[in-house]
């Protein structure tokens, strides 16, 4: 399994590598002079000449990039041109926050979707797998930051019951454990795991239906085995695939929580991102979308490991 | 005996079987949920074709007193958003913008992607190694983020946001067009093909275009659904189509503030993403199981 | 239009350049050695020695059989005849000419078709029958209409009626029916030499009969040479004129049917043809004359590749590898127990060289 974990991170790296290249070309496909998108359009001049040579802007692009990955890798992802402070502290309190409402998000779709496909491949054919199969339908279709709208006009709007918007009593800063705080969790987490659950249901669903048709489970029915210990054999088997599908789901709702952040103004990387995108603050930009890419990378190398841990045959080549 | 039969055949007629594709339109046609959602496809492509025809206002024309009107307001079906312009005009005129943005990158990204995956596919090797390689970059990145990330760096803008879309499926729908190429490279008829001294070009297009095309065209259709809610997620940011231009995605973004007032009408146009996100989904799935197409 | 159809079995072939005595194919030091995933992070890549330098005849208008274990290199040997994988090593010549020099590739593959063992796999599932057949021909320039109708006769010569067939898909049609399109197909080419990879085994008995004799019928007809690979020897017996026997991608035993089937000098062979089933109670085998599977072809053992399998195995078998020897005019075998003064206790005394 260490041997196969190596193997895995040496196929991540020229990966990373390029996902790397990507981000940084952001700032250079971006219109104009990449210096505007670094420095406020009001520096002096003095200031920008430093700047060009501190960034290597009058080096080649090679150089270029060679400079900024050096940087990247010792935690300087540059200034904020809209706050001036750091880019990768701004990052790194987004992303607790991300974290916990990916983190819930994920749960809350996994237990639903593993329900929902698990009736639906043990009860293939009846009204049970269509309703299951009609509600992951709607789960892939929706647009969720227009449920997440939806909701905040039913619990919020009408019924008054949670918070419509904030990370917590303060606005968006502070953090702490409480019911105070998980109020307003709530209405985002339900929005965001609507994305997993659909995509877990189906994948449980098929998963359900092929065991329960080889073979072995047929043969195991036929020996009078109880119902239970089937499903527990199916349990077994479904598990490893199960559980690296909601691993990608995880690294998927992390990268991609932006529309939903920004619809309850929840303070992660997602709204971090946005308020970058609408003030083009193209470091912050950067450096988000550099460290949210990393992480997905990283999920998905250890989902690998993980799963082929569990359970040794599955070993992507 | 013989002879009778030989004078019945004298005029030979060759039975012909229905081919690959007729059959497909023949089970597509008793899928009735495929059907309803093509039809809905459809009448959405329509109205925002003769949009200029249906809408009962221009949908850019403002009034400071007629702001926010509820849904049955005489003459304004379906109210007004917050700067007072007929909601039935706007989500009709919007089906256009949005449409295009949430369909055009498919078909592009459709072309672009299966000719690199199945070139990848059918030459296999080092040229494989060097086009799957970069494509696994682009794939590292959730779709979401990688749209973002370009629209973000490009500005907003129709254009920008067709051609970030347009980047975020080609490595998907490449990644598809080359397993399966390869699964169908591999097949005996492929060789029997080459042993008879045909090319590469020729082999593609007769052999192997024929049997790669269903699966990638399935799987780019399942990408429409995808692709609407992205497009219009990038308009709800801000990295779409410009205000004052009609499009459900903007619509909404502007209309979020005005939840407190008027929630329903603030909720429409995401109605209209829905519908049309879940019949192209419908349509896709129908198609999958109509083309016997594994998942 | 269709004369290649009506040709009689005296009539020369205008393409025959060496005259009857001259081989058809001359395979010399063919190796292809296929490279495996290493299983560890810094081990050194391994190759399956597929083919590990064979050197082999296919005489004009005979039948050379092909046998072995599943893994022996048949199917390879089969590919690397017909130019679908390169080889490392050695060279094809036919009637005489170097493949890819003397005769084209292009040439080459109009005079050499094949015949693939899953006949659901060796046809496009898209295009009609009568579109598989006629597409060789249409990739050498031949109009689409004369290919159709000459499509439509070849059909008719292998028993399926066009007017009901032609215009069908490959899933309409049995697995029978379906290699007989594929003798049609390989045909249409107006080939020389058509290698028949396991055509006829996954074939149901009472067809692999019919097909069978068809093959007997075209070859006659049509002045065909054959090159047929089989696992099944009660098969190999029935079609070939020699049969050449291969055990982890070398030759093991070359020679007339006759010689193999009566008179083998290799034990593989001899191990082969006792695990036969026999129509003779009397002279059923009660122990198996082959144990366990073969050697890997990653790691194939030292010297003779038989030894730890055969049962006249000697300390000098691991140390030599048999060069395959002939030992009478239609014979050559590979194995040390049949050459003169090799140092195996079973080897002959005499034979002066």
């Amino acid at each position: 399994m260490l041997a196969y974990g190596l193997k895995r991170l040496l196929h991540v790296i020229p990966v990373a590598i390029g996902v790397s290249i990507v981000c940084f070309m952001l700032i250079h496909i971006a219109p104009g002079d990449p210096l505007a998108a670094i420095l406020p359009s009001d520096a002096s001049a003095e200031l920008q000449a430093e700047m060009r040579s501190f960034y290597g802007l009058d080096k080649p692009l090679p150089v270029q990039y060679a400079l900024w990955a050096w940087r990247a890798l010792h935690g300087d992802l540059g200034v904020s041109i809209a706050s001036g402070r750091p880019v990768l502290g701004e990052i790194l309190s987004a992303s607790i926050n991300s974290i916990i409402l990916a983190v819930a998000a994920t749960m809350i779709g996994f237990t639903f979707g593993a329900v929902l496909g698990f009736l639906a491949g043990v009860f293939r054919g009846t009204w049970i797998d269509r309703i299951a199969s009609a509600i992951s339908m709607i789960g892939v279709s929706v647009p969720h930051y227009w449920l997440g709208m939806v909701l905040v006009i039913v619990f919020s709007v009408r019924l008054g019951w949670l918070p419509a918007m904030g990370g917590g009593p303060g606005g968006s800063d502070g953090k702490a454990v409480g019911w105070d705080y998980l109020r307003y969790l709530i209405l985002p987490a339900i929005t965001m795991s609507v994305i997993p659950m659909g995509i877990i249901a189906r994948t449980i669903r098929s998963l359900v239906a092929d065991i329960l048709a080889q073979d072995f489970t047929q043969a195991l029915a036929a020996k009078g085995l109880l119902t239970g210990q089937i499903m527990r054999h199916v349990i077994r088997n479904a598990a490893p695939t199960a559980i690296s599908v909601m691993g990608l789901q995880l690294g998927y709702l992390l990268g991609g929580s932006i529309l939903i952040e920004t619809v309850f103004s929840w303070p992660g990387t997602g709204f971090l991102l946005n308020g970058a995108i609408f003030s083009r603050d193209l470091p912050v930009l950067q450096g988000t979308i550099l460290v949210l890419a990393m992480f997905f990378v990283l999920v998905n190398l250890v989902v690998d490991v993980l799963q082929s841990a569990i359970d040794p045959r599955i070993q992507r080549s | 005996m013989t002879a009778i039969t030989a004078d019945i055949v004298a005029v030979p007629r060759i039975i012909r079987s229905p081919g690959f594709w007729h059959g497909v339109i023949r089970r597509l046609s008793r899928d009735p949920v495929a059907l309803v959602a093509l039809c809905i496809v459809i009448a959405l492509i329509a109205i925002a074709i003769l949009a200029p025809y249906l809408a009962p206002y221009d949908p850019a024309k403002t009034s400071v007193i007629r702001r926010l009107k509820p849904i049955g307001t005489p003459g304004y079906l379906l109210g007004t958003d917050e700067l007072g312009r007929d909601m039935l005009s706007r989500l009709i005129y919007g089906a256009r913008l949005s449409l295009v943005m949430g369909v055009i990158p498919v078909p592009i990204a459709f072309i672009i992607g299966s000719t690199i995956g199945i070139i990848a596919g059918y030459a296999g090797g080092i040229v494989n190694t060097l086009i799957m390689r970069t494509v696994d970059v682009f794939y590292a990145f959730p779709s979401v983020l990688l749209a973002v990330a370009l629209s973000g760096a490009l500005g907003s803008g129709l254009t920008n946001a067709l051609v970030s879309l347009t980047v975020v499926f080609i490595p998907q729908i490449a990644r598809v067009a080359e397993s399966v190429t390869t699964q169908v490279r591999r097949l005996d008829y492929v060789d029997a093909a080459r042993a008879s001294g045909a090319n590469a070009p020729t082999i593609i297009v007769v052999h192997v275009l024929s049997n790669v095309l269903g699966p990638i065209f399935v799987f780019a259709t399942s990408l429409i659904s995808v692709s609407m809610i992205l497009a219009s997620g990038l308009s709800f940011l801000g990295l779409g189509v410009r205000p004052p231009d009609a499009e459900w995605g903007l619509m909404l973004n502007s209309l979020r503030t005005a939840i407190y007032v008027n929630p329903y009408v603030a909720a429409l146009p995401g109605v209209m993403i829905f519908v049309t996100s879940i019949c192209f989904n419908l349509f896709s799935d129908g198609l999958r199981t109509a083309m016997d197409v594994k998942s | 239009m269709t004369d290649y159809l009506h040709r009689s079995m005296g009539d020369l072939d205008p393409r025959d350049r060496g005259g009857p005595a001259q081989p058809l194919v001359s395979v010399q030091g063919l190796v292809k050695h296929f490279p495996v995933k290493s299983s560890g992070l810094f081990q050194p890549r391994k190759v399956v020695r597929a083919v590990d330098s064979i050197n082999f005849e296919i005489l004009k208008g005979e039948t050379l059989g092909v046998v072995g274990e599943s893994g022996c290199g048949k199917s390879t040997t089969a590919r690397l005849l017909m130019q679908l994988v390169k080889p490392d090593k050695g060279e094809v010549l036919f009637d005489g000419e170097t493949v890819g020099g003397a005769i084209s590739l292009g040439d080459y593959r109009r005079q050499v078709q094949m015949v693939f063992q899953d006949s659901y796999a060796s046809l496009n599932p898209r295009l009609t029958i009568e579109e598989s057949v006629s597409f060789g021909p249409r990739v050498h320039g031949v109009p689409a209409q004369t290919a159709i109708a000459r499509a439509h006769d070849l059909l008719h010569r292998v028993g399926l009626e066009p007017n009901r067939f032609a215009g069908r898909y490959p899933h309409e049609l049995s697995g029978g029916q379906r290699q007989r399109v594929n003798i049609a197909r390989a045909l249409a080419l107006e080939p020389r030499l058509v290698i028949l990879d396991e055509a006829v085994s996954a074939l149901d008995k009472s067809v692999e009969a019919q097909v069978l004799n068809l093959l007997l019928d075209l070859k006659r007809d049509f002045g065909l040479t054959y090159l047929f690979i089989s696992h099944d020897l009660n098969v190999v017996r029935f079609m070939c004129d020699r049969v050449m026997v291969m055990y982890l991608g070398k030759v093991a035993e070359i020679g007339s049917r006759d010689a193999i089937f009566e008179r083998t000098k290799h034990p593989y062979s001899a191990a082969l043809l006792a695990s036969m089933p026999s129509m003779d109670p009397q002279a059923r085998a009660l122990e198996p004359p082959l144990v366990g599977d073969p050697p890997s072809p990653i790691d194939p053992p030292s010297g003779c590749r038989f030894h730890t399998r055969c049962k006249f195995a000697e300390d000098i078998c691991a140390q030599i590898v048999p060069p395959l020897a002939a030992i009478s005019q239609a014979q050559s075998a590979a194995c040390l127990m049949s050459m003169p003064r090799s140092g195996h206790s079973h080897a002959p005394v005499h034979g002066d060289l």
